[in-house]
This record gives structure tokens, sequence and C-alpha cells, in this order.
């Protein structure tokens, strides 16, 4: 933790001392429109780095970073990445920045983004410099240079992918976000993350108990989730970073937690009066108050950015339902009326749509349904069972949970259905799939 | 000596004022924090001992669980009691006004058909269902125990209705 913030006081000190960008503020994002219905991907090329000296090491490391930068621009869903063997360039002999570009080699293969690198090995420390390139306008989008350990690597192209995205949309993208999950791994339903892109699962339970629906507070501090290890579903909210737990354990079922945006505060079904209810709580585990007042199930909410409202799943119809309420109103409507089993909502973080699992024939499919309820659109198709929809926190690509290979495993896709992709292997079956909210 | 008698009334009333707000602290930080286990836990291996003669006490008289160990089951997405499960029910009633000191936990079960959340919901309703049940037949509240476990403990681990309508079930434990 204090190396990283070294590490940071050190890449950001080079960055103003260094090439001084041009980016011109967040405004200028005329390359991807995140409101807009469709997807354009952008043709993308993503060369390998001109590498100082000969070494060995250094070219494989060089590598390394340039492909890890290609894989993960591509994990965005936001470009169409250009096949390295079609490029008419050669990082040792061309050069990295502008007026050395040859930019029609590029528009003659169809890319209208290029990145370019160049990476040095001294002893321990890696130096690189990476540009992003606008081919057609033959100019220099991004410059950045970046010095570390080896082992930062990682962070220093994720860092540049971070700048290039939030260049191209306007927002810093996905890359310090976290996807935390269930495995049956050990033999019993523990809570697991990993990194957005499936990179370093790590185990945070050892409850030796059936372990579920993980929800992450806003800055990714606490982590809520239910849990048996006292022989019944309570709730635990674990606080990260001390390694404590508040629970909340009340008679009959603790379930399904969902954080208030920005706050310490969240909202989950409990069963103590007789029947499942939504309640709102402190994250300490107190009673704010009762959000929910109908016989039968009420559970999985799922607020809206502004915190105002909720999604939820009632039977109150007679078959599961997704519901919003609005808390200052207390107004309650209906929003999915086709299908008789619509489980598992969850509100997107741009506020637009509500992704949902629908049981048609026998199967449990992804779909995404505007507020006004019209027209909802299924995204996953003849793959076994999808569920258990989370949003990424820019509101890009959806993870899911299917059993498309058989034992059920964490898959992600774009906000349109496209790109569907595993994300990690892992011994067991992985579940409940929840995307952190922090980037 | 005014000086000292000054210090001396000061003593006395700003001392014990201090000692007063140390104790107001304490009591205010009594938010419960668990801790959080970060491994497996390692299990002990049993040491074999040599068993000692078990003292022939007199055996106590055998619990005849058997009414309790029935099922009983339910339609898809439903926690209302059938025909047949209210018929068992009323035996396990009559079972538990004559074994008045056993306590019973209800299990809710679900297929696993629908997902996990939802089901978790209903199994709970299914257990409280037929706890209400019970409860109006005159069994005490305080005897009767639910828990939901949703689709985790399928009884029947095959993908079709022969499985399906198993799983859909309230269990009962009795606890002696």
């Amino acid at each position: 933790m204090k190396r990283w913030r070294w590490f940071c006081i050190y890449v950001s000190m080079l960055i103003l001392v260094s090439m001084g960008s041009q980016t011109c503020g967040a405004e200028e994002y005329e390359y991807i429109d995140i409101s807009s219905p469709f997807l354009r991907k952008i043709p993308l090329a993503v060369p390998l780095f001109k590498n100082a000296t000969a070494d060995v090491k250094e070219a494989q490391l060089s590598k390394l970073a340039a492909d890890f930068l290609a894989e993960t621009l591509d994990f965005t869903g936001y470009f169409k990445l250009l096949d390295r063997g079609a490029f008419l360039y050669d990082p040792q002999q061309d050069g990295v920045i502008a007026p050395k570009i040859n930019f029609q080699n590029w528009t003659v293969i169809g890319a209208e983004l290029l990145t370019t690198g160049s990476y040095q090995l001294k002893n321990d420390e890696i130096e690189l410099e990476l540009r992003l390139f606008d081919t057609f306008k033959g100019s220099r989008i991004l410059g950045k240079r970046y010095t570390g350990k080896i082992e930062d690597q990682r962070r220093i192209v994720l860092r540049f992918c971070s700048d290039v995205i939030q260049y191209l949309t306007g927002n810093k993208g996905i890359f310090d976000s976290k996807i935390a999950f269930v495995s049956t791994g050990s033999g019993k339903k523990e809570i697991y993350a990993c990194a957005f892109d499936g990179h370093n699962p790590e185990r945070l339970t050892y409850n030796n108990a059936i372990s579920l629906f993980p929800a992450w507070s806003t800055d990714g501090k606490w982590l809520a989730y239910t849990s048996y290890k006292k022989e019944k579903p309570d709730l635990y909210i674990r606080n990260l970073t001390d390694d404590y737990e508040n629970s909340i354990a009340r008679e009959g079922i603790n379930i399904t937690p969902d954080w208030v945006p920005g706050k310490f505060e969240l909202a989950a079904t409990l069963s103590f009066s007789g029947d499942p209810e939504i309640y709102l709580l402190t994250g300490e585990g107190k009673i704010i108050k009762r959000l929910t007042r109908k016989p039968g199930s009420d559970v999985s909410p799922s607020w809206s950015p502004d915190g105002n409202k909720f999604a939820f799943v009632s039977n109150r119809s007679g078959s599961p339902q997704i519901y919003i309420s609005d808390i200052n109103s207390g107004e309650v409507r209906r929003l999915t009326f086709e299908g008789r089993y619509n489980t598992q909502p969850s509100w997107s973080p741009r506020g637009d749509k509500i992704a949902y699992a629908s049981q048609v024939d026998g199967r449990h499919n992804i779909f995404v349904i505007g507020l006004d309820g019209e027209a909802p659109v299924q995204l996953t198709y003849d793959s076994g069972d999808n569920e258990a929809p989370s949003w990424s926190p820019d509101g890009s690509l959806i993870a899911f949970s299917s059993t498309r290979e058989g034992p059920s495993r964490i898959y992600v896709m774009t906000a349109f259905g496209t790109d569907q992709r595993r994300l990690l292997v892992l011994a067991g079956e992985q579940t409940n799939p929840k995307w952190s909210r922090n980037h | 000596m005014k000086k000292k008698l000054w210090i001396i009334m000061a003593l006395i009333l700003v001392v014990p004022a201090f000692l007063f707000t140390v104790g107001c602290q304490k009591r205010v930080a009594t938010v419960v924090k668990e801790p959080v286990a970060k491994e497996e836990p390692k299990v002990e291996p049993k040491k074999e001992e040599p068993a000692p003669a078990p003292a022939p006490a007199p055996a106590p008289a055998k619990l005849d669980t058997t009414v309790m160990q029935s099922d009983i089951y339910f339609d898809f997405d439903k926690s209302n009691l059938k025909p047949e499960a209210q018929e068992n029910l009323l035996q396990k009633a009559e079972w538990l006004r004559d074994n008045p000191d056993v306590t019973v936990t209800i299990e809710g079960h679900c297929d696993e058909r629908g997902t996990n959340e939802y089901n978790l919901a209903l199994g709970d309703r299914r257990s409280e269902s037929a706890k209400a049940f019970l409860v109006n037949l005159g069994i005490s509240a305080s005897r009767l125990t639910t828990i939901s476990y949703g689709v985790e403990r399928p009884t029947c681990m095959g993908h079709n209705e022969d499985c399906w309508w198993k799983n859909r079930r309230a269990h009962f434990v009795v606890n002696q």
C-alpha cells in the first residue's frame, strides 16, 4: 500500500516534468459517445514497443507490456484490435513520435488510433513512454512517461489505459475496480475477489460455511455478504482494511445487501417479522427504516446511482417481477411484465437501465430494460443458464455467471451483449459476481 | 493560605471531572467488532484414547421421531400448504404435544430452477408456513425455529422433475 503511494507520486511527478501532454480537459471526447445506443468499435493498432537496447530480458518484458496494453484496451470493448501481422511498421527501426511516424501506413490498414511505446530496463527499474495517436489527423492525443520497478509494470500499463479511456470517453474506465464472487473451490461456497480483468483472484472468507451475495460499498472499503457461519443466513459487513466484521443476525434470513451509493448505509432483506422485507440499515447493522410493506417475498434491492430509488424483486403480483420504489415518495411501480420469473435486478451506474435475469423456457438469460419498462433487450442466448448481472462502475460492461461450459463460471460482456468472454478459470463453480463501484 | 485553598478546591472540582470524561468516552466505543478468519481452521487430529468402559447407565427411552422425519412438499414458487402437507403437519402437531420437551428446526428448501436470492426468501416462507400452521394448532412458537437454505442444500441432485419435487420441501429436525 505504502509503496503504491510512492509509486503514484513518482509517476505523477514524472508526468508533470516530462512531456506535457496535449490533453485539453475532460470535455474532449468526440471519439466514443458512451450514451450512444449503438456500439461502434474504433480500429486500434497496438504494435510492439521500441526497446532501448538489444537485451533479451528487456525485450521479453517489453513484449509482455505491449501485449498487456493490447489485451486491456481490447477488454474495454471500445476497440477493434488490428492484427499485428498486417502492420507496415518495425518498432525498432521506425519512430515512436509523431514526426517520425508514417501515418499513411496506419490509415491504409484501417487503424484510426495508434499507440506506440518505448521501453527501457535499467537494473530493476523500467521506463516506459507511451503515446496515443489519431492516425487520420496525424496528431498525438496523449503522451506519458512512467518509471517504476519491474513488478509495477501492470499498474503502469493500467494507468496509461485509464488515461486513454478518460480521453476518449470522458470517464476513468474500470481499471482500479474489482469483482467479488462466490466460489466453491474449497468445497464450501466462500467469497473471493479479483481485479476487473480476472487477474489475481483472492479468497476473502474462510467461514467454512455457505457464503453468498457479496456487495461492495461505494469506496470499496467494505464488503457486505451473507454467510451461514453461525448455522443460519446472517449478514456480515466486513471492513476490508482493518479485518473486522459487523453482523446482522436477526431471526430468519438476513440476505441480499446493496450499499446506498456514497453512504455508509445499505438495503437488505430481513425476515424477522415473519415475512422477507427490505430494510434500510446502517453499516453497523442498525435498522434505519423498513422499505417494503407487502406480504410475500421482497428481495435483491439495487440502488439507483443517485440513491433516491431502488429496484427489487417481489412476488406481490403472483410471480417474481422487478419493481422500482422511490424512497422519498414511497411510490412503487412494476417494471417488468414479460416473462413469469424476473429476478436479480442491477441498476446501471449511468442510471438509465436495469439488467436482470429472466427465465424463459426453463433457462435464465440476461436482459436489459429501460426505466420506462418498454422493450426489454435479451443479451444472452442458447448458452446454459446466465444469471446475476452486475455492471462495471462506468456502466460499459456487465459481469454475470453462466453454465455455458458446464460448471457455472463468471463471464463479462459489453452493455450491448457483445464480446462475451470468460473472466477467469478457478477450481469449483463461481456464481454471484458483484463489480465494485470504485473505478 | 488562600492560594493553597484555591488549589485544593480546584483539585477537588477538576480532577473528578476529568475522570468522568474518560469514563464517558470509554462507554461510547461499543460497536461489536468480530475478528475475521484469514485461513482454513486447522483440525487437530484427535488422539486415540482408550475409551473408558461405558457405564451401564439405564438407557433413556429412545425418542421415536418417525413422524417428524417425513418432509412436506410444495408446488414450484409456492409456499402455501397443500392438503397432504396439512395432513402431515396435523400428525406432527400431535407428536409435538406428546413430546413437550423437544424443540424443532424447520428447514425450508427449493428446487434448483430459480435464482438463489429469491429462492432463499421462498425457502424462508415455506418454513414459516409450516411453523404458522403448527402454532395455530397450539404448538408454542418458542419450540419452533425456522431456517431457509433456498437452493443451497438439495436432497436430490438430478436436473428434472423427479428430483425437483423432492427438493421443494420443508424438513424437520428434532433437537433433543
